[in-house]
């Protein structure tokens, strides 16, 4: 809860390990932050979708990059060059973050190695952080899949890389100094960063390898354009292969997605809502929604169109109690509150009007009289319609006889001759007009009252 | 006036069986579902048929919640659920999941294999009561159906032991289960918010007990392991797998390096090797010193500590075994007591609480004739010694908690009847709220005085917050 007034809470996105979208939420609002979601299958948890219903507004992000590419397709073009260039007697450099699609890759290579007679080929991972990265990913078991759960009661690590690990076919180091000079052996699949290709330790390997055309780079992070990335490597006889892996939604799962969503209004980057600019025949990929999108770009600041009407009230027992509805209409009750308003750290209590302390029995002289303080209690509401037959009839009753009814838009005049009265009878009010003539007035008055129930 | 009632099936004024049954809003909730360590009878079972006579309890409950995977707090839950009949929701956090079924399997074969019993769950029932398992995780809301919620807090005690806050429409209820507010060697202290409870259900074992430094109490314990071991005697310790023994260890581990001892540490073979891999998956159940340092060295592997194989029992000179279970009621720790309990220069040390009934209770009591059976008669001359140290809040750790939560009303189980009284007394005296402390098969009724919740237009809000300025 932020300071009492929303709430806030994460929901899966399926995207990494810990990945969240995020709903925030009043009593009666709803705004769910949609960014990095994946549907596909890999080790975190699915994706939650069925939260995001009935939504006001939904900020939508963080689409894939690749929407034209397929991620299973990729990671079929990754394994494939890599066996056929070991196989050639070659080395594998790939460029990529410590943590992440990470996991997979070398999941999926856990179960290639066998089958590609890879077994004796030394895979290593290059990073400071290395050793965290592998470790931390093997104990966050509740933010996993279920397979993978399942595994971790048995137990046994969910991923696979802690075998690749203990069968020293893995082997990570925190740098390219130290043991990993002395250890390294060729041809072997280095995983080491930075994917931009300008600093990290991925720079020693691209100047080592880049004149033998035995080598290969093969680019899975979306984030960075590979031929700028290789630009100040050329010429380069290394090959470069280029298979990037990117899991978030595409066009076509978002648009399904929304649709069994619904939420009331959209809010997307101002890119979705036109075809990307490399592709500008390619209608499919943006976004096309009923209504359409608030589009927003960066450094605009956007009205989301929601108009609250309501807050949520606590009314204190006593007070509860103290309450007596009425019925005014069938299945509709009407009760009046007189409370005092607390709001104190944006929650809000009604509670009973507190009663005026006793005035004590003063033994000094005045020498002005003070007035206790009065509270007026406050006027009954009324409510109920003035019937004009029997209005009329009790009028006689009381010996008005001579009533001249004129019918107004709102409602009836009613003009009492004798007593040179009006009593205007509208939806929504009564009024007596009469000069001069209080009794007159205060009778009408307990008559017209006669017809109305006080709450 | 709504009410929230409480009745217990077990652990009602006593400390075994905990099953607690609590109905709010029109919810009715199982808290727990455990088995009495110290009958052999139908007695270790709460008796289910105060839900239903007959049938399945499917359509009375709700849900089962779990607090932990002591046998006493989720014993007889395959039994519940396959052999009484219950096919809902039970909720247990992911450690206890993943480590139940392992104890479950391990208490089916000692009392169908080997004591040979016959109306008891089998190994299926276990699995297929699993099945049914829903996991939660720390500090998440879960919402068991459109009006009842329920959310998970750390509690310490052992790993993945919780204490759950249960919530339909404005009131609440929460159930400590079994808890610490202290942090030891290997878990960290209990927490919760101010979540202000209507009624806040609490273990008292040590209700009565404010006790000394933990420093003290691991000196002591050394000091009279390091004892025997220099007279050459041989030191038992019974413990259940998983939860005192690793804190134990970790202790033993120290001191063995610090003093550069020689003298072999066993541990039972089965459950050794599991525990550990649990403890390292699931070291986010740890406390912060272990989870810091868990990449590069694992505090759960040790060097001192070997496993332990039946013949040793019999090795001449000094030795530490750590044995289970843990109240000396069966299985290889009475074995091993049995060769041993004859010489005077051996020890065996009770590092927690043990159940009425059991050999590990009598013992202590000072018993030193024990009927075993075949009518023979063991003479204990072996010293006993007791260290308190099961991870359970003590009487000052209570009033903390209270002082956390801050709950409208309190009601003690899990204790004996007199410390709770005691206990009551306090609460009622230092908190001015309600405590209750009902016996098995008692409900107490607790009246919630909610606030209604209602809708306000936001003018009007508006109009009067700046009124009052």
């Amino acid at each position: 809860e932020l300071f009492g007034a929303v709430q806030i809470s994460p929901l899966s996105s399926g995207y990494s390990l810990g990945s969240s979208n995020w709903i925030i939420q009043s009593h009666h609002e709803k705004v769910s932050y949609v960014s990095g979601s994946s549907l596909l299958t890999t080790h975190p948890q699915p994706m939650d979708q069925s939260s995001l219903k009935n939504s006001d507004v939904l900020i939508l992000t963080g689409l894939t990059q690749m929407p034209t590419a397929n991620p299973d397709g990729m990671l079929g073009e990754f394994c494939s060059n890599l066996a056929m260039t070991i196989r050639a007697g070659g080395n594998v450099l790939v460029p990529c973050y410590s943590s992440g699609v990470i996991y997979d890759l070398l999941e999926c290579l856990y179960q290639f190695i066998e089958s590609a007679s890879l077994g004796t080929t030394p895979f290593y991972f290059i990073s400071p952080v290395a050793n965290s990265s592998l470790e931390f990913s093997q104990i966050f078991a509740e933010w996993l899949c279920h397979n993978k759960q399942t595994k971790v009661y048995l137990p046994e690590p969910p991923f696979p890389h802690a075998e690749l690990i203990q069968t020293n076919k893995l082997k990570h180091y925190p740098s390219i100094h130290g043991d990993f000079s002395s250890e390294f052996r060729q041809p072997c699949v280095v995983f080491t960063g930075h994917p931009s290709l300008r600093f990290g330790d991925v720079v020693h390997f691209m100047e080592l390898w880049g004149k033998s055309n035995l080598n290969t780079v093969i680019f899975t992070e979306p984030d960075f354009s590979y031929l700028d990335a290789l630009a100040p490597y050329q010429p380069l006889a290394m090959k470069c292969v280029y298979c990037p892996i990117d899991t978030r939604l595409n066009f076509h799962q978002v648009s399904k997605l929304l649709k069994e969503v619904q939420p009331l209004n959209v809010v997307c980057p101002e890119q979705y809502t036109q075809p990307p600019v490399t592709q500008s025949h390619r209608s499919d990929l943006m976004l096309e929604l009923q209504p359409p999108p608030m589009p927003y770009r960066r450094c605009s600041v956007l009205s989301l169109p929601f108009r609250r009407r309501y807050e949520r009230v606590y009314i204190l027992p006593e007070l509860a109690n103290s309450l007596v509805p009425s019925e005014v209409k069938a299945g509709v009750s009407v009760a009046t509150v007189s409370a005092v308003l607390h709001s104190k750290d944006n929650k809000h209590t009604l509670q009973s009007v507190p009663k005026p302390p006793p005035v004590a029995p003063s033994k000094k002289r005045k020498r002005v009289i003070e007035e206790p303080p009065v509270t007026l209690s406050p006027k009954p509401l009324l409510s109920g319609a003035v019937p004009l037959e029997a209005f009329l009839a009790t009028l006689q009753k009381q010996g008005i006889t001579e009533v001249k009814v004129e019918e107004t838009a709102e409602g009836h005049i009613l003009h009492l001759q004798a007593e040179d009265t009006l009593i205007q009878l509208e939806e929504d009010g009564t009024h007596i007009v009469c000069d001069n003539n209080e009794p007159l007035r205060t009778t009408l008055r307990d008559l017209v009252l006669r017809f109305l129930q006080k709450l | 006036m709504p009410e929230i009632k409480v009745t217990p099936l077990g652990a009602g004024q006593d400390v075994g069986r905990s099953c607690i049954l609590v109905s709010i809003g029109g919810k009715n909730i199982m808290l727990d579902c455990g088995m009495h360590m110290g009958y052999n009878d139908d007695r270790r079972f709460p008796d289910f048929s105060y839900i239903t006579q007959n049938g399945r309890l499917t359509d009375f409950l709700d849900c089962v919640i779990i607090s932990h995977f002591h046998l006493d707090h989720c014993g007889a839950l395959p039994y519940m659920s396959e052999m009484v009949g219950y096919d809902g929701p039970i909720y247990m956090t992911h450690p206890t999941k993943a480590i139940c079924p392992i104890l479950l399997e391990d208490f089916r074969k000692i009392t169908v294999d080997k004591k040979g019993e016959t109306n008891f769950f089998t190994s299926q029932m276990i699995k297929d009561c699993m099945k049914k398992v829903i996991p939660l995780n720390l500090h998440q809301t879960v919402q068991v159906d459109d009006e009842l919620e329920i959310k998970a807090y750390y509690a310490g005690h052992v790993l993945g032991a919780a204490m759950v806050h249960i919530k339909v429409g404005s009131e609440s209820v929460v159930y400590t289960g079994d808890y610490n507010m202290t942090p030891d060697r290997h878990l960290g202290a209990a927490w919760i918010d101010k979540c202000r409870p209507d009624l806040l259900i609490s273990e008292s074992t040590y209700a009565t007990t404010i006790r000394d430094s933990k420093r003290c109490r691991e000196r002591d314990f050394l000091k009279k392991v390091h004892e025997s071991i220099e007279r050459g005697g041989k030191v038992l310790i019974p413990v259940f797998a998983l939860g005192r023994a690793q804190e134990l260890c970790i202790l033993l581990e120290t001191f063995w390096e610090r003093m550069n001892l020689k003298a072999p540490i066993y541990f039972s073979t089965g459950l050794t090797e599991k525990a550990n891999h649990y403890y390292k998956l699931f070291i986010t159940w740890t406390n912060q010193k272990i989870r810091k340092t868990f990449v590069q060295r694992n505090m759960f592997e040790f060097k001192h500590i070997k496993a332990f194989d039946r013949s040793y029992a019999d090795n001449p000179g000094p030795m530490v075994v750590f044995a289970t279970p843990g109240m000396l009621h069966a299985g290889q720790s009475l074995q091993i007591f049995k060769k041993w309990a004859g010489n005077e220069k051996n020890m065996v040390i009770m590092p927690g609480y043990c159940v009425q009934g059991t050999i590990g209770h009598k013992i202590l009591n000072g018993q030193r004739k024990l009927e075993m059976e075949g009518r023979s008669t063991l003479d204990v001359k072996l010293q006993v010694e007791y260290m308190s140290f099961s991870a359970h809040a003590d009487a000052k750790g209570i009033m903390q908690l209270i002082r956390m939560a801050e709950p409208r009303n309190m009601l003690l189980v899990h204790g004996e009847a007199i410390k709770m009284e005691f206990l009551k007394g306090k609460i009622e005296q230092e908190f001015s709220i309600d405590c209750y402390m009902p016996a098995n098969g008692e409900t107490v009724t607790v009246t919630t005085n909610p606030s209604v919740p209602v809708d306000m237009s936001l003018n009007l809000l508006k109009r009067e917050m700046a009124l009052g300025g």
